[in-house]
């Protein structure tokens, strides 16, 4: 069933949107791995059974789709074209759903979103959850819940609506049409200019624009080229490329194909992390759709353009995520980086002219095509256009995927958004740009989100991930926590990055054990200069970031505990002792039950009390204590 | 290694499986990671006869295998346990107290992050990101996720798996 020209594909469209326009209701479940991860499968089957047995086939249509974004709230369902929002569903409100949203358009209000106040959050716990006296704030739509009103979804809008695995629905959704039109209206220099026109810089982390490194790989000599897209992701505490991949694959695929008409490619790469199998089973499910319409493979669209896809699955090492690492990676070698001075436009893969972007760089060029370089550079900034996938996550109420207008400023993203800090705690800090970025404290929050911005902030835009760290986060573990990572995933090629590093990380390691010396803060900045220059990739080139920036906006911390062999928030086991206040103490006795190392004593009707010598610090007390009386001191 | 050697000397590694993973791929250099990948899978570990007969096949120095088994965090060469535990140490599930999850399941397991209990039962990993940072700190035991944990909720996730 190939599609045979521009004509077929528009045909096929109005029929497929025409067929799909007959249900009257979709029933859009999340299918992401966050909701996975809350059996949301289980949702799936009991929603086709159902719908099954009560013979509503014809009028209600059951989709698994990808990550909607909301993931703290999953498993989600939603009922369009309504657009109920319904949070945390389980297989038992399936029944419920059917009966009464679905067949007499009743709400369930249980399932509803709430909106709370700050004020009303402490009331609320202690009352029951249920209680019908007060009014109750809730949202019934998905736009106008807080978390999507604030957002511009384009790149990741048609997530929650399409099933990864029939490339029908992507189709019926004008899916194709932008490489329908660059194939039949456009010349590939004309492509280029849109793109370059429009100011796409690349969604990997270093932002590039995207048209210049089109046209150079165009420009290189050689026969061969080829086309490659990172999906390697290996931000830890970022997930937006796997989601996109994981719901949405056919967009990528589309970029890849217009890139390759503009560059004069035939042969593409997707570069996948193998902790992502999710991503993987549903991309290769969409090239092999893809190969069976006639979208990839030779004489697309009957216009004699040839291109194909192959997924090469990585190893897991973050350094496979650099370009040139990754491309060695793809030819079934060890992934270290080499220097730059050919670039890989030139010599990339197998030494042959290569142009890599990233998963969100190429979902991004079918809008481009579609509405025009025009309508793409009004969005944004001066110097970042378009939107920009966030991976909200950590301390934050709503962790999920926010889509916002680059030059949107933190704290919208974090507060409006993202929903604040949970647990009436203070925001400390956001930590965007993965191991190669750095922390942004409380003051520079109102600062736009652009590539260029965060970088004069000391931190970086990376790929997209941003932790929300609370005032129980300690900076200098942090720190420890991301050169531990860098010691790890260094390549070891360069010295400064492999020896560098292990400097740096013996040295903060050593200030998080209350061994820390008068001078180390000033070691710390010196030997970052160091690393930063003289390492032969990014990696290396930007591993002392996370050292310097929470050196930059938390130094006292850092003096804390050198000086003062303390450590304010609570992380550092070296630094701090646990004790039951005895005044809040409600002698329970249920640290004394649950201490594994039977270092506290206690009865009844007696206070508990801890031994120090023996208390081993692993927290269970603190953490099954529900008065809060047991203290780090 | 030679912990691997020795434990590959104990049981004989049955080559079968390898033959039909290795009749899949073109023999070309490029089908090294994938080849290794389904060779993980099936053996939970790179054996090293698997090793040797890779090597062969691809015409690639087995030093290049080595150090491409060595590279990647995907493959081990030592044997894994029946249930593989990968605690999340993603920056997102850090801040919400993963590494007191670990030390809790060390105390539990009584081995190290990396290591295998003797009885073969449970490895513990740690690996960076599973996407579900919405439920961290998070752990997946053989492809199961388990979510918002506490060191006070391990144990009893652990006796699902006894
Ligand atoms: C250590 C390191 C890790 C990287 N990891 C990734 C990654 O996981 N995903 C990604 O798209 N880019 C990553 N990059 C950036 C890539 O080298 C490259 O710039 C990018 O994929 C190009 O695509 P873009 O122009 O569309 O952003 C990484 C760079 C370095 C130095
Ligand atoms: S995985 Fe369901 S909303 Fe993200
Ligand atoms: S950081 Fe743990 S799942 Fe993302």
């Amino acid at each position: 069933m190939k599609i045979k020209n521009k004509e077929a594909l528009e045909k096929l469209q109005k029929k497929l949107s025409k067929e799909f326009s007959k249900f009257e209701t979709l029933v859009a479940i999340c299918g992401g791995t966050g909701c996975r991860g809350s059996k949301a499968q289980k949702i799936v089957a009991a929603f086709k059974k159902e719908i099954k047995s009560r013979k509503l086939g014809k009028k209600v249509v059951v989709k698994e789709t990808g990550c909607h974004g909301f993931c703290e709230k999953g498993p989600l369902v939603v009922i369009r074209p309504e657009n109920i929002f319904y949070q945390e569903v389980n297989e038992e409100h399936v029944t419920d759903i059917i009966e009464k949203t679905i067949l007499n358009k009743e709400i369930l209000e249980d399932l509803l979103f709430e909106i709370i106040h700050e004020g009303q959050k402490k009331a609320k716990k202690k009352k029951a959850k249920k209680k019908n006296d007060e009014k109750r704030n809730l949202v019934i739509k998905e736009d106008d819940v807080p978390f999507y009103k604030n957002q511009v979804r384009t790149v990741f809008g048609q997530n929650g609506y399409i099933d990864p695995k029939c490339i029908e629905d992507y189709i019926s959704y004008k899916g194709y049409t932008a490489l329908a039109k660059v194939l039949t209206e456009m010349e590939p220099e004309e492509v280029i200019s849109e793109v370059e026109k429009s100011r796409l810089r690349g969604r990997g982390g270093g932002g590039f624009p995207a048209g210049r490194k089109w046209r150079s790989c165009r420009n290189a000599a050689g026969e061969k080229k080829y086309v490659v897209c990172n999906a390697d992701e290996g931000d830890p505490g970022a997930y937006m490329d796997r989601s996109i991949l994981e719901g949405n694959p056919h967009s990528v695929i589309e970029g890849m194909l217009i890139a390759a008409f503009a560059i004069g490619s035939k042969d593409g790469y997707v570069y996948v992390r193998a902790e992502y199998p999710l991503a993987v089973e549903n991309l290769a499910f969409a090239i092999d759709e893809a190969r069976n319409w006639g979208l990839l493979g030779e004489n697309i669209l009957g216009t004699g353009f040839t291109f194909d896809i192959k997924i090469s699955i990585g190893g897991g090492a973050f350094v496979c995520g650099e370009s040139t690492a990754l491309m060695l990676s793809i030819e079934g070698k060890v992934g270290e980086p080499r220097t730059k001075h050919i670039h890989t436009v030139e010599s990339g893969l197998y030494d042959l002219p290569t142009n890599l972007n990233n998963v969100e760089t190429w979902a991004n060029v079918p809008l481009i095509i579609n509405r025009g370089s025009d309508w793409y550079s009004k969005i944004g900034t001066e110097t970042s256009k378009g939107t920009k996938l966030f991976s909200l996550v950590g301390n934050v109420v709503n962790t999920g995927l926010v889509e916002v207008p680059m030059g949107v400023s933190l704290r919208k993203i974090i507060f409006d958004i993202g929903g604040g800090v949970p647990n009436g705690k203070k925001y400390k800090a956001v930590q965007t740009g993965g191991p190669s970025g750095g922390c942004i404290p409380e003051s520079m929050l109102d600062l736009p989100v652009g590539f260029d911005e965060l970088e004069n902030a000391g931190s970086m835009m990376g790929s997209g991930g941003m932790i929300v760290m609370d005032e129980d986060t300690c900076m200098v573990d942090i720190s420890r926590y991301f050169l531990s990572f860098l010691v790890e995933e260094s390549c070891g090629k360069c010295t400064t990055c492999r020896e560098g590093c292990f400097q740096l990380y013996n040295i903060v390691q050593r200030i998080t054990e209350g061994k820390g010396k008068k001078g180390d803060i000033e070691q710390l900045e010196e030997l970052s200069v160091t690393i930063k220059e003289a390492s032969l990739c990014a990696l290396g080139k930007s591993a002392p970031n996370p050292v310097l920036s929470t050196i930059k906006h938390f130094r006292e911390e850092y003096e804390q505990h050198i000086n003062e062999r303390k450590c304010p928030a609570g992380v550092c086991k070296a630094l701090f002792e646990y004790e039951v206040d005895s005044e809040v103490c409600t002698m329970c006795g249920i640290c004394f039950k649950k201490c594994p190392s039977d270092a506290i004593t206690w009865k009844k009707k007696e206070i508990a009390v801890i031994d120090k010598i023996a208390c081993t610090k692993c927290g269970i007390c603190f953490e099954v204590c529900k008065d809060d009386s047991i203290l780090k001191v | 290694m030679t912990e691997a050697n020795t434990l590959t000397k104990k049981k004989k590694v049955d080559t079968k499986p390898l033959a039909g993973i290795l009749k899949k791929y073109p023999a070309i250099g490029e089908s090294l990671l994938a080849i290794l990948q389904d060779v993980q899978l099936e053996y939970k570990y790179l054996p090293e006869v698997c090793l040797k007969k890779v090597s062969n096949k691809l015409e690639l120095p087995l030093n290049q295998v080595y150090a491409v088994a060595t590279f990647y965090n995907a493959f081990s060469l030592k044997p894994k346990g029946i249930y593989v535990i990968q605690v999340c140490l993603g920056t997102a599930c850090h801040v919400r107290g993963a590494p007191d999850i670990v030390d809790e399941l060390e105390r539990l397991l009584n081995i190290k992050c990396g290591d295998t209990t003797p009885d073969g039962r449970f490895t513990l990993e740690s690996v960076n990101c599973v996407g579900a940072c919405a439920l961290g700190p998070v752990k997946v035991i053989n492809g199961d996720y388990h979510g918002h944990l506490t060191r006070n909720k391990i144990e009893k996730i652990l006796k699902q798996y006894k």
